[in-house]
């Protein structure tokens, strides 16, 4: 057996489309979460918080603790909106429906699926942070025009979770060991990555491990956007990392996905 | 493997004169190929099923609009075309896998047992626009266990039993060769009906209960058999392509 190059032409993107038309089917109820989420958060811990934690000191910058969690809630957004969907969503697809069976006996590679479920994982993550930024901002918690970044890195951010949820859906026997990567990798991160608090409060080996996480990195790149770079440059290596997470992750998934469709 | 799904083991493989290994693409866009399970979009209705699939194929689209409601019509649902999937019944998904794998115009058509499951009306609805693509000088390839269907549509005919072509011809011929021109076939079986079979030296198969003997063109043997043996019922038919196909592949229960 002979090994096929990777084979992606333009016609990834009629496989982004159909989830596109699906999208504009369900779009009422897909938006509500994201569009309460936050609220929700921001209550809760506006509320609820304000009266525990007074202030939070970031980059020297002195942070009502909503202003603080806000960014990172757009960043959680970020990677639930691609995660889920090409976990869950592209295995119902694959698994259940056969769609991807199908797609392949018109002349679409096995990679431009891969690849359109992964880039229509970004597109989830991009409508997602759009609608919570639109929320954060009527709360008066991000700074313009510099939040407008956030749509690109959206766009980085889902395309690397996106591609992280896709090696998954390549290698699960059954949809319920979803549960796993759920409970081990995004419910950790989302409490560890310097969401709610600065990573600098906890123990040095602990900060190095949240160093590892690719939240912990697009949290700092939401955080530094929605503040108005207060870092500055070193926001780049964060920056670069999710750029290398997401090559990483993409280039396995086209294998993982090989191997379970072509059979 | 036709089209390039399924890696080739060994050997080489060509469709229209191309390597199914390098040019999977350019074959995929000039075959049609219909599942054996129906992997319509259960998210999509009639149409956008359609319209999805000549997006695949690169298919401008004016020219895959006007496609659609060609092909609707020809598989007897151009009023059903806003209907979701599963609103179908079996019948009418089934027809839409065929009018699927007919959006880029293909050259050879697939079908992998394309009426399994169907009732009566369906079946036969099927196969008249399967005859009437035939006619109008497509190739079509199909595999089925129904053998009243392989002799209804099939110009030529392979008998695949564990990997291990059997037959191969044209079925009236292949029926003439493995199972003669009628059979009677009689029941209960008496020890003087074993004799006089066994005496004249006929193509037969006992079954126990049952026997088969295979009959050439006017050869009066029905007659001799059931005035002479018959105690229960004797039954007199022409010879058709389940005959050849048991005959050759055995009657023990594939695994």
């Amino acid at each position: 057996m002979t090994r096929q190059p990777i084979s992606i032409t333009a016609r990834f993107i009629a496989v982004w489309y159909r989830n596109w038309i699906v999208y504009l089917h369900t779009w009422k109820v897909s938006f509500l979460p994201p569009l309460l989420e936050p609220i929700l958060y921001i209550v809760a811990f506006g509320v609820g918080f304000k009266v525990l934690i007074p202030n939070v000191s970031y980059n020297g910058m002195q942070l009502s603790y909503v202003a603080f969690i806000a960014p990172a809630l757009v960043a959680s957004g970020i990677m639930n909106g691609s995660f889920f969907e090409t976990t869950y969503s592209s295995f119902v697809r694959m698994y259940y429906q056969k769609t991807f069976d199908a797609t392949m006996s018109a002349p679409v590679s096995v990679d431009e699926i891969t690849t359109g479920e992964i880039v229509w994982g970004a597109t989830r993550s991009l409508l997602t942070a759009t609608i919570m930024l639109a929320v954060v901002s009527a709360f008066g918690l991000v700074r313009w025009p510099y939040a407008l970044l956030i749509i690109p890195l959206a766009i980085i951010g889902g395309l690397g979770f996106g591609a992280v949820g896709m090696v998954f859906t390549g290698i699960v026997p059954n949809i319920d060991m979803f549960t796993l990567p759920t409970f081990l990798f995004i419910t950790p991160m989302f409490l560890f990555s310097g969401t709610f608090f600065p990573l600098d409060s906890l123990p040095g080996w602990a900060q190095r491990v949240a160093m590892l996480l690719p939240l912990t990195h697009l949290s700092i790149v939401c955080r530094e956007i929605c503040l108005g770079f207060p870092a500055g440059w070193s926001t780049l290596w964060s920056l670069l990392y999710l750029v290398v997470f997401a090559v990483v992750f993409f280039v396995i998934a086209l294998q993982v996905l090989r191997r379970r469709l072509i059979r | 493997m036709l089209y390039g799904f399924s890696p080739m083991t060994a050997g080489s493989l060509k469709v229209f004169g191309l390597d199914v290994a390098t040019d999977w693409r350019a074959i995929r866009s000039r075959i049609g190929v219909c599942h054996q399970e129906n992997n319509l979009d259960p998210d999509l209705n009639v149409r956008d099923n359609l319209s999805l699939f000549a997006r695949y194929h690169g298919i401008p689209r004016a020219v895959a609009r006007r496609r659609i409601d060609e092909i609707l019509k020809f598989i007897g649902m151009d009023h059903r075309a806003d209907s979701s999937v599963s609103e179908l019944s079996g019948g009418m998904m089934r027809r839409l896998v065929l009018a699927r794998a007919l959006m880029n115009e293909p050259e050879l058509v697939i079908l992998d047992e394309p009426t399994t499951g169907l009732d009566p009306q369906s079946r036969h609805l099927v196969w008249e626009r399967l005859a009437e693509l035939k006619a109008r000088g497509i190739t079509i390839l199909l595999t089925t266990h129904y053998m009243d269907e392989a002799a209804q549509l099939c110009d030529r005919l392979i008998i695949i039993d564990h990997g291990k072509i059997l037959a191969e011809g044209i079925p009236a011929e292949l029926v003439r060769k493995y199972a003669g021109h009628h059979i009677v076939e009689t029941g209960p079986v008496s020890d003087e009906l074993r004799q006089f079979v066994a005496s004249r030296n006929l193509k037969h198969e006992d079954l126990g209960q049952r026997i088969i003997i295979y009959c050439d063109e006017d050869d009066g043997l029905y007659h001799e058999i059931s005035s002479r043996f018959c105690t229960g019922n004797c039954i007199l038919r022409i010879a058709t392509l389940e005959d050849v196909f048991l005959k050759l592949t055995g009657r023990a229960l594939r695994e």
